[in-house]
């Protein structure tokens, strides 16, 4: 019965017995691997030569990567911000009118949002190829409007890519800035108007202000996985707009050469964990671990 | 003093200074209409499409109208065999996360204990962690230990993945909880054990319930982790990727929308009953 003396705040062993099973699923298939990875990453050889893969520090490993593969990570990261900012600036207005405007359709609102996420990640970046196609109501209709060279394409093109990668991580950043927004105390912006606030004004010192979490949890929660996406890339993009991702997976689950991949991916994750950690402390918030 | 501050308070509102905040309350409106139109689009597509007849391989042209894709939906060897594969790994991994994240969310919650830090980090790098990368370093550990790859590496990849949702999700809850609840049932002579059966589980049960349903919707919609650490098995989405470069069958569409409307249906039930609920009370 131990177990369950919820109400003393110092109870020995037993939150260290909760969280064992947790944390030993965690520590065994999540930072034992990466410390493989770092291992697989300094590792030497090829099968395709004939050779097994041996451990010698072979660091340059990394600089291969870096400098083979310049173009790949400047687009995951490019591609990536770009669908991130574009996913704020669209779904900021929506959150914003389901949450001051929703009453009490809110949660069939957000119900909205969620849903086209039930079908298929790989489904729906189909179902954009089918839309963006060369001769499809979309591109006749960009050409018409000089949007898009005449007989030009929108797909296999970065554009699409960004445009596959900013629908697919939409719910991630609309439900973060809807929570934010909806927690906030709307007599703080009626006291910002009764102090001549116009509407804008109150807006952006109170309303924008206290949404922050939600932006930033919102912005990291797409950038991420949108940074080590290969599958927009794939499908809707040409060689010419591959991410890393597209790089690590051939190498991974193609030409089987582990070592540089293993290289990559953690280039990919040290980056990745350095931005975030650099937004963090530029925007200023403690919410980011709980 | 007094006099002009109400004045300035309260302007007189010109005719287009309305008609201006007419437009500019409605363009937000307007907005998010189109911003619905965006997300349902492609959904719609993928509806329609699954009621097509396809000439070639690809279901990108319209051709003819048919029932046939939902009638025959797995006439195309491997596809239910891959649903089937998806659907269990989801029931099993969202049971199986569910349950210790549940567990860490208690502990992370109700007690200060030394390491609460670093477990509160642990629970969220994976999180911040890109797909493709838990994959790569998941099969370098099996590759490592010579594990087969199959039904139980995806399994333990599944569960790994989804224990940081099912711990943020019942945090959130636990956070926001009244443990007066508790004490009143200890004071009525409960115990512990009795308390927690009795009181906290079942108001912690909608996060829990809420956290199964996320588990299970993240397991089976998974293609980067699964596609590394699947070897030879198929589920529903690396199935789709397979057929992507060799053909689209709209059966894949068939799946994809009747998936979507139990979830659909299923989440909109839970909207209704807590709208009733919240009538009731």
């Amino acid at each position: 019965m131990g177990v369950f003396r919820l109400f003393h705040r110092h109870q020995g062993a037993t939150p260290y017995l909760l969280l064992t099973p947790g944390l030993l699923w965690l520590g065994l298939f999540f930072l034992a691997p990466l410390g493989f990875l770092i291992y697989q990453s300094l590792e030497s050889g090829s099968i395709v030569a004939g050779f097994g893969f041996h451990f010698s520090w072979q660091w340059s490993n990394y600089w291969d990567a870096l400098k083979g593969y310049t173009g790949e990570f400047e687009r995951s990261f490019e591609y990536a911000g770009l669908a991130t900012i574009i996913a704020l600036v669209v779904s900021y207005p929506v959150a914003y009118w389901i949450a001051f405007r929703g009453g009490r359709w809110k949660n069939l609102l957000l119900l909205f949002i969620v849903a086209p996420f039930f079908v298929t990640y790989l489904i729906r970046t189909l179902a954009w190829q089918t839309i963006l196609a060369d001769h499809g109501v979309v591109v006749r209709i960009l050409i018409d409007l000089h949007l898009v060279a005449h007989g030009g394409r929108v797909l296999a093109t970065g554009t699409a890519v960004i445009a596959g990668i900013t629908y697919n991580f939409l719910p991630f950043m609309a439900l973060p800035v809807y929570v934010s927004l909806e927690q906030i105390d709307q007599t703080l912006v009626e006291a910002a108007e009764d102090l001549y606030a116009n509407k804008w004004l109150a807006f952006l010192r109170v309303t924008f202000p206290l949404s922050l979490p939600g932006v930033v949890a919102g912005t990291l929660l797409t950038f991420i996985p949108a940074a080590g996406d290969f599958i927009n890339a794939t499908l809707l993009g040409s060689p010419t707009s591959h991410m890393i991702g597209n790089v690590i997976n051939s190498k991974f689950n193609g030409t089987i050469d582990y070592p540089s991949a293993a290289a990559m991916s953690f280039i990919l994750m040290a980056v990745i964990l350095g931005l975030v950690l650099l937004y963090a402390r530029a925007v200023g918030t403690e919410k980011l671990t709980g | 003093m007094t006099s002009v501050a109400v004045e300035a308070r309260r302007p007189r509102r010109s005719a287009p200074a309305k008609s201006l905040a007419f437009v500019r309350r409605h363009l937000l409106t307007l907005w998010s209409v189109l911003f619905f139109g965006y997300l349902v689009l492609p959904i719609a597509v993928v509806a329609v499409f699954s009621f097509n007849a396809p000439k070639g391989r690809f279901n990108f042209q319209w051709e003819h109208f048919t029932f046939s894709n939902w009638t025959h939906w797995n006439a195309i060897p491997g596809i239910q065999s891959a649903v089937q594969l998806s659907l269990e790994i989801a029931v099993i991994a969202s049971i199986l996360a569910t349950a210790l994240g549940t567990l860490m969310a208690l502990a992370l919650v109700r007690y200060g204990f030394r390491g609460r830090g670093t477990t509160n980090f642990v629970v969220f790098l994976p999180l911040s962690t890109p797909e493709i990368v838990l994959g790569a370093s998941l099969l370098t550990l099996f590759l490592n230990f010579s594990t087969p790859l199959g039904f139980k590496t995806i399994l333990i990849a599944h569960v790994m993945f989804c224990v940081s949702f099912a711990v943020v999700t019942v945090k959130a809850r636990l956070v926001g909880f009244d443990r007066h609840l508790e004490e009143a049932a200890m004071d009525l002579g409960a115990n512990e054990w009795t308390t927690f059966q009795k009181v906290t589980l079942p108001l912690i049960a909608p996060a829990i319930l809420a956290a199964l349903l996320l588990c299970f919707a993240i397991s089976i919609d998974d293609f980067v982790v699964t596609y590394f650490v699947a070897g030879s098995r198929v589920t529903f989405p690396i199935f789709v990727w397979g057929a992507a470069r060799v053909a689209t069958p709209p059966q894949i569409n068939v799946i994809g929308i009747a998936f979507f409307v139990i979830a659909v249906t299923a989440m909109l039930g839970n909207v209704f009953v807590q709208n009733y609920r919240a009538k009731q009370a």
